[in-house]
């Protein structure tokens, strides 16, 4: 799959976004007055600014708010009413802590409730997709609610927290890649299924049906970005989860948070890209690509 | 609405013949044509004339080699266009309702205005059928000429979808798969028309004739007959390829 920058960011971001939010909404830290105000301010800044990156994937942004129709069938509006939601509920928890120095515990609660499943409603959108093995599984849920969770964690200071949540951050990426590389073998899905020829004897390609591109090729058949694959989840491991793990576990001080936070940060964009990159869509079969 | 019908009254659908097809593209050039003048948005054509041309299609004909055991080759062209799945995964992905099947036969189409453009229904597609218009930034698919087929304007014989119209060798076929004494079902029936990826558990409507079992050829090993190694050389070339053998 293409891997497109602004769903890569959108994804970070925004889960970063939630998972403080999750924190602050139940109330782990109760920051109030000029805190609680930075505070917040990130959680909604960042949750805003990868919607708002999400919104540049569209082709038509002006219609987005239709997105919000279909819950009943689809993640993606699921998402929308979601995150929608969170960030209304939450409100006067955010509002009564900067400005009253009174945290409101019920609408904390039921806010970080609804953004923690904001989350799993994004991790759902790739997870439900059959047509790309290596994210039609259960493993991909819990790498992207892990990491929401553990990068909020570094941002609400609770340090000794993130530290586990990274360590589960960085099991789940172990567990997603090697589920992963089984799926595509798993779906049963192959060049003699798609065609219906398999029956006959080897089947492959001989002539694609155009010359040129196509919007197909662009958007699901992405094969250049694998060949860095393995440095590159070594990166992921490595900066995304290990690193700030152990840091978040030395003397606590500012410098340590900042550091821990920006070594996750790049490796959570690094696990985004592979995340789309390396995944096939069977559509591939058709163009004798993976 | 994103919800798929629980059942729908016919299911309308196409039966593409790999036996007959020729390869010649005019059902994807009959397809571009009638889809670019008629309903909805036309279908693009990006750098027409440029260096990378490309541009938003409903049919392509793929053409695949099967390499089979003690048989030649064979040669397969491969229409692929919309499947208007029972159980199609791009509707009920959409976010906006964009997307939806008709209960009445089955036609999964898309509402152009309510299109955000998000992508989602054509990753969910495993078959490739939905195309982004560069253009227009909505999503485009088959209609199955839902234009044509019921269009009371157009003489008899030209409500069908434009693919089907047009095809010189006679290799597609519609009607409605639903019912199991219509022509295309008891063709499909009769030839043994099969699913793309069943596995994928989309159920489509459209089905495949895989190609007919091929004339066996009683012949000796032909290919033996030109090999060009010089086991059997006799004389002076015999002679001097044992000698360059010992060397």
């Amino acid at each position: 799959m293409h891997p497109a920058p602004s769903l890569i960011l959108f994804t970070v971001l925004s889960g970063l976004g939630f998972g403080l939010l999750v924190w602050l909404g139940v109330g782990l830290r109760a920051p109030t007055g000029l805190a609680a105000f930075i505070l917040f301010g990130l959680g909604y800044g960042l949750a805003g600014v990868g919607l708002i990156a999400a919104a540049f994937h569209l082709g038509h942004p002006e219609r987005a708010l239709k997105a919000m129709t279909q819950w009943r069938t689809s993640w993606l509006s699921r998402e929308a009413v979601l995150a929608a939601a969170a960030l209304i509920i939450m409100a006067p928890h955010a509002a009564g802590s900067v400005f009253r120095a009174t945290p409101l515990p019920v609408f904390g609660a039921l806010g970080a409730a609804l953004a923690l499943a904001t989350i799993i409603a994004t991790a759902m959108i790739y997870a439900q997709i059959r047509a790309v093995p290596r994210w039609h599984h259960w493993s991909t849920p819990p790498v992207f609610v892990l990491a929401a969770l553990a990068g909020g964690a570094v941002l609400a200071a609770q340090l000794t927290l993130a530290a586990w949540l990274m360590a589960g951050l960085g099991l789940a990426m172990a567990l997603h890649w090697r589920e992963g590389d089984r799926r595509l073998a798993a779906s049963r899905s192959d060049v003699g299924t798609a065609t219906g020829l398999g029956g006959l004897g080897q089947v492959r390609l001989l002539e694609p049906p155009h010359s040129g591109r196509n919007y197909l090729l662009r958007e699901m058949v992405h094969v250049v970005g694998r060949k860095h694959a393995v440095k590159l989840r070594l990166i992921a491991l490595g900066l995304g989860a290990v690193l700030p793990a152990a840091l978040l576990l030395l003397p606590a001080g500012y410098a340590i948070i900042a550091f821990a936070l920006s070594a996750h940060l790049a490796g959570m964009l690094a696990q985004r890209w592979l995340f789309f990159a390396e995944a096939e869509h069977v559509v591939g079969f058709y163009y004798g690509k993976r | 609405m994103t919800t798929l019908p629980a059942s729908t009254r016919n299911k309308l659908g196409l039966v593409i013949d790999l036996d007959t097809c020729v390869g010649c593209h005019a059902c994807v050039i009959s397809c571009k044509g009638w889809n670019t003048e008629n309903y909805g948005a036309p279908l693009a054509d990006m750098d027409a004339y440029g260096a990378a041309p490309e541009g938003t299609f409903l049919n392509r004909v793929h053409t695949f080699e099967i390499t089979r055991d003690n048989a030649p080759p064979m040669v397969v062209h491969f229409p692929k266009s919309c499947l208007h799945c029972e159980d199609a995964p791009c509707v009920t992905v959409c976010p906006t309702g964009a997307s939806y099947k008709r209960a009445e036969d089955g036609i999964v189409l898309v509402s152009e205005t309510d299109c955000i453009g998000c992508g989602l229904c054509a990753w969910a597609c495993p078959y490739g059928a939905r195309e982004m218009d560069g253009a227009e930034r909505v999503m485009k698919k088959c209609t199955l000429c839902v234009d044509r087929i019921y269009n009371e304007n157009l003489p008899a014989e030209d409500r069908e979808p434009a693919c089907v119209r047009t095809c010189p060798a006679g290799a597609r076929h519609f009607g409605d798969l639903g019912d199991p004494q219509s022509d295309v079902s008891r063709l499909v029936a009769e030839r043994g028309g099969v699913d793309l990826m069943p596995e994928q558990g989309t159920r489509p409507v459209n089905k495949y004739l895989p190609p007919r079992a091929r004339d066996a050829l009683e012949a000796p090993d032909l290919a033996s007959l030109c090999d060009p190694s010089g086991d059997q050389a006799t004389g002076f070339l015999g002679w001097l390829d044992r000698a360059l053998e010992r060397l």
